[in-house]
């Protein structure tokens, strides 16, 4: 049986497309602080720190974890570097949990950045070799054709990707925290905005942006004597699938569907859409929000596209997704 | 704001030399003919290419090799209209995903000769290879796939491959 882990302090940088104030040091220390903070602490208290990032190609630093020691505080502690490519944040997260949930750390930092002005992302992503063509489409060019794929599949109105861009844009104006503060955005600013891949807008894509998120995690005894109520880890899970294999359905992995019920099975839910308050998921193409409420099991397949139609996912919905704004709206990849 | 940080930006770049393996080298070496050589799982029968050896879903060897035809099937598609680095092709374009006859895997490419309004999931096409003499040991041997002039294929014949 594993022992208990509550989230006791969260901070997060104010993301933008270029942070000139801050060093990748700057970055993932602003998020740390913040999370100390909010959990009572300073760095004496850490036990270990377990920083995430996407692949290092991307800022071009090998290992920047090495560099990080002295920024987060942990010369002479444990460090974990976790790399999962786009996955990271989260997966980073849970590698810090499991610490904790083992026994092996009573107080644990963790901390996932990306500081992508120093990059350049589309290179670094696509090496060129002889078992595929040279690169075809660029960063969207591989969602849209899945994309397309769901809309005609699921026979989805057209106007439902620009939905959940509208909304995500929203959300993100309640969050001083978010990258993009569109003010006036509406259903015809995203319509009328670039077909960059289409079936993708220019306002459906996730923005490119600078930022670190952190939290402190701690066992039981220290959750009940945080100085703020704590937020307990009920179940975690990862799946993974290979890239290519004959009769993948991309548009519903079957890794998302095994995960996200192994994960229901531990933490005691029947039915998400009823058991669950609020969510934040990866929508880095705003059709992914039907696609992963289908993958979720928050909808039947092909039914997805109605929660967003109904308003079942908005800030005031039955079922609210990325009240954050989410990564429509804040996309330092590896965080 | 605290000041400014200092920013230099230094070229970088990584090469790699490949040893690509058995059933890879078969490919490369078959396209360089222009030929597409893939392989098909002993156990669920399906033809991988280009092919790694194995199959992902059984965990077996694949060993029989399966020579691909260069026609096949539009399954999905984007409309390209961005300019990004390292790009080869004027935009607007379309990027593919065909499921060449014979092969159980999409593989991508760009579709020409035909506008790009009028390019559809389902769209038969055919592909274009470099001269003989030009090619290598790489998939850029086929420029760009073409229509073939061939009726649409029906949505059930390629819905296991989206
Ligand atoms: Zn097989």
């Amino acid at each position: 049986m594993s022992k208990r882990c509550a989230i006791i302090g969260v901070g997060q940088t104010h993301h933008a497309a270029v942070r000139k104030d801050l060093s990748i040091s700057g970055v993932v220390r602003e998020a740390a602080l913040r999370a100390l903070e909010d959990a009572g602490m300073d760095w004496r208290d850490i036990e270990a720190v377990v920083v995430g990032k996407a692949p290092d190609i991307i800022e071009g630093v090998m290992m920047p974890e090495l560099f990080l020691a002295e920024a987060l505080g942990c010369v002479g502690k444990p460090m974990f570097r976790v790399h999962t490519a786009g996955s990271v944040g989260g997966s980073t997260a849970l590698v810090a949990a499991h610490l904790v949930q083992a026994g092996i750390h009573k107080r644990v930092l963790t901390v996932a950045f990306e500081k992508q002005s120093e990059s350049d992302t589309t290179w670094a992503i696509t090496p060129n070799i002889p078992f595929q063509p040279p690169l075809v489409a660029g960063a969207g060019g591989y969602f849209a054709p899945i994309i397309r794929s769901y809309i005609e599949r699921s026979k989805a109105p057209a106007d439902i990707g620009i939905r959940v861009a509208v909304k995500d844009r929203k959300n993100a104006l309640r969050n001083p925290y978010a990258h993009l503060h569109l003010e006036d955005v509406s259903m015809e600013m995203v319509e009328n905005s670039p077909m960059l891949w289409d079936p993708i807008r220019y306002l459906e894509c996730c923005p490119s942006s600078d930022g670190a998120c952190a939290m402190v995690l701690s066992d039981e005894k220290g959750g009940d004597a945080a100085p703020k109520p704590p937020a307990w880890v009920h179940a975690s899970a990862m799946r993974s699938e290979p890239t290519m294999f004959p009769g993948r359905n991309q548009i519903n992995p079957r890794a998302g569907r095994e995960c996200a019920a192994a994960l229901y099975k531990q933490a005691g839910i029947d039915d998400p859409r009823k058991d669950f308050d609020v969510a934040e998921i990866y929508i880095p193409f705003s059709w992914y929000e039907p696609m992963w409420m289908e993958n979720l099991g928050f909808a039947e397949e092909n039914q997805g596209w109605k929660m967003t139609e109904e308003g079942a996912t908005a800030f005031d919905g039955d079922m609210p997704v990325n009240c954050s704004g989410g990564v429509l709206s804040s996309n330092p990849i590896g965080a | 704001m605290s000041e400014a940080v200092k920013k230099i930006v230094t070229p970088i770049s990584i090469e790699y030399t490949i040893t690509p393996g058995a059933a890879p080298t078969k490919f490369l070496r078959g396209i360089k003919e222009g030929r597409l050589l893939g392989q098909r799982c002993p156990k669920c029968s399906k033809v991988y290419l280009p092919p790694r050896g194995s199959c992902t879903v059984c965990a077996v060897p694949t060993v029989e090799e399966v020579e691909v035809s260069d026609q096949g099937t539009v399954t999905t598609f984007c409309v390209v209209n961005i300019p990004f680095y390292g790009q080869v092709q004027e935009i607007p374009y379309v990027c593919a995903a065909v499921v060449l006859d014979g092969a159980d895997l999409p593989c991508f490419g760009v579709v020409q000769e035909i506008a790009v309004e009028e390019v559809r999931m389902g769209l038969r096409v055919q592909a274009v290879w470099v001269a003989p003499e030009e090619r290598g040991y790489t998939l850029e041997n086929i420029k760009y796939f073409k229509p073939s002039g061939q009726a649409d294929a029906p949505f059930e014949s390629y819905r296991e491959h989206l």
